[in-house]
């Protein structure tokens, strides 16, 4: 009986811990949204020091601290409107963000479901030595693969162009090297009864290792999705123009000039990633799921 | 892997196979492999135009190159800290949930959150949090404390950590809860029979289980560190106070155009980066042998 006593009591302490810990880890995100319908004079009330540039003497701002607020005293959408309807440039950087990021995930994948049906059947050394530079490669830093990139967007006249970004991308072998551990589990015997049946090897990869994949497919893309969408060290390497640049980048840019505004911004840059993160947590959990163990 | 007998196929459909991982192989050749043995030759010449052999030349004013001190110094120290905290607190929190508690799921939703999120899109919230007169050195007054200037300090170290475990803490500890999960329960039911204590459990069977899983965690966090820079980026821009790290020099250096440097600290960078996976492989193989 005290055992388990003693083991509710516990139950009970994990799990106020663990709720006030995942209550951290949304804050970040909840506060941005909530910020994002403040008034711009609240915004500055609470977020005046910032701007201020913190010159100790001057104090012609309202507050002298910082204050970060969960609820607006008055819900609006102004700094929506300006972001959406004023102001061109934030969508043309959200369009930019799309133009590099959609090309990289759907030609990624496609590359990655052939490729990786490729390394899946019929495995011999010389596909397993590909494979093994396939994984190395995959470890590799940025800091590494950016200077080859360069190099390459350099000779071939793409420096400063989109290509530069989304060439590389494409051949990227993140989803390749998930997706052919994903492929290997599918067993011998469906592909056997499915050649008995006549199938060809397009059909085996078309009617069997890619519905049998579906899942694993669809949270490889958003990982890939989320990483490109993030981009910050390719756009400030590859490309010269801060015209061209994706709203990732640019979003630094406006942090230091009009607060209220970068909260919009920022929520409207993350509403693609989170409607895939509640439309598809299944899958990206059991995406996560497959890719552990560097080896199997 | 088991060897399939069975596959042996006609010769058509293994040509099929072999032609299937072609164009992805010609990409990575062209882009990556191909470039990099380019960026190894310019590691050991003086310049592009004379190409005369120079040995270790470069690599030496590398090394001796202040801003690259600064900037290994700085990612090194990040690395150190952030990556086995990764995996240490995000193993902790899926050993706690292995506890049958409501909101289990809820929870797990909670911390995969930030993985979803855009940097550039919180980093607001983080400069708030961070800011000389911030929220949290409010806190810290209010306890009577001594404010910190948190990112102009060597505490710009503590903000990038926290940045990096926010941010990568649900998908390791997804991946632990899966591992854990996959641990034969009879083994554990044993155990528990001849009462073993439940810290015994976790170290002697529970770990030995894990030991695959927490290597792969170890790599992605090691690969993940190096990420940081974005956050870096947008909180403080291109020249940080104390954050100057490995691809603010890279950067500065692509600004410039030295060739030489560029080339030998990515051939350096990657030597480091094989030898530390080749070190973490053979660790694991010599503790999760026997498991297998």
């Amino acid at each position: 009986m005290n055992i388990k006593r003693k083991e509710k009591f516990l139950n009970i302490a994990v799990m106020i811990f663990a709720f006030v810990a995942a209550l951290m880890f949304v804050m970040p995100t909840v506060l941005t949204i909530a910020n994002s319908f403040m008034t711009s004079s609240e915004i500055s009330a609470n977020y005046g020091v910032m701007l201020e540039n913190m010159t100790e003497d001057k104090k012609t701002y309202i507050s002298e601290n910082l204050n970060l607020k969960f609820i607006p005293d008055k819900v609006t959408f102004d700094q929506y409107r300006d972001v959406l309807l004023k102001n061109p440039d934030y969508l043309l950087k959200f369009w930019n963000s799309v133009a590099l990021t959609v090309p990289i995930t759907v030609f990624q994948m496609i590359l990655a479901i052939i490729t990786s049906y490729g390394f899946s059947r019929y495995p011999n050394k010389f596909k397993s030595i590909i494979f093994f530079a396939y994984i190395i490669l995959m470890i590799m830093p940025y800091q590494v693969t950016l200077v080859p990139n360069f190099l390459v967007a350099e000779k071939f006249n793409i420096l400063d162009t989109r290509w530069a970004i989304i060439l590389p991308g494409i051949f990227s072998p993140f989803s390749v090297f998930l997706l052919s551990k994903v492929m290997r589990r599918i067993p011998v015997s469906y592909v056997e009864a499915a050649k008995l049946d006549g199938a060809n090897e397009f059909q085996i990869l078309t009617k069997i290792h890619m519905p049998l994949c579906k899942g694993a497919i669809v949270s490889i893309a958003m990982l890939v999705f989320i990483d490109y969408w993030n981009m910050v060290e390719q756009p400030l390497v590859l490309m010269k123009d801060s015209a061209m640049h994706p709203l990732s980048v640019f979003l630094s840019q406006i942090n230091t000039g009009d607060i209220g505004l970068a909260f919009a911004v920022g929520t409207v840059y993350m509403v693609p990633t989170i409607l895939m993160f509640l439309y598809g947590e299944d899958y990206l959990i059991e995406g996560i799921t497959y890719s552990g163990g560097i080896k199997g | 892997m088991k060897k399939r007998k069975d596959q042996c196929g006609r010769r058509g459909e293994k040509i099929f196979s072999n032609i299937c991982v072609m164009p992805s192989l010609i990409g990575v050749l062209i882009f990556f492999l191909i470039p990099f043995g380019i960026v190894v030759y310019y590691s050991v010449i003086n310049n592009p135009i004379m190409h005369d052999f120079v040995g270790i030349e470069n690599y030496k004013k590398l090394i001796e190159t202040v801003a690259f001190k600064k900037a290994t110094a700085n990612t090194v120290t990040f690395s150190c800290i952030a990556v086995p905290l990764a995996v240490i607190l995000s193993l902790w929190f899926a050993v706690l949930l292995e506890r049958n508690i409501p909101g289990k799921s809820l929870v797990r939703t909670f911390f995969l959150s930030p993985l979803m999120v855009p940097t550039a899109s919180v980093v607001l919230v983080w400069q708030v949090l961070f800011h000389n007169n911030g929220t949290l050195n409010q806190i810290i007054e209010m306890f009577g404390g001594n404010s910190i200037d948190w990112l102009k300090s060597s505490y710009g170290q503590v903000v990038i950590i926290v940045m990096f475990l926010w941010k990568n803490m649900g998908y390791n500890m997804i991946l632990f809860m899966s591992a854990l999960a996959g641990i034969p329960r009879d083994i554990i039911e044993v155990a528990k029979l001849e009462g073993a204590s439940g810290w015994y459990q976790f170290v002697h069977i529970k770990l030995r289980y894990l030991s695959p899983t927490i290597l792969f965690v170890l790599i992605l966090s090691l690969i993940n560190s190096f990420k940081i820079f974005r956050e870096v980026y947008l909180l403080t821009g291109d020249y940080p106070y104390e954050l100057y790290m490995l691809q603010h020099f890279m950067n500065n250096t692509f600004n410039s155009l030295d060739y030489q440097k560029l080339s030998a600290a990515a051939v350096l960078f990657s030597l480091v980066m094989i030898v530390i996976i080749a070190i973490l492989l053979a660790v694991e193989d010599y503790f999760g042998k026997d498991v297998e």
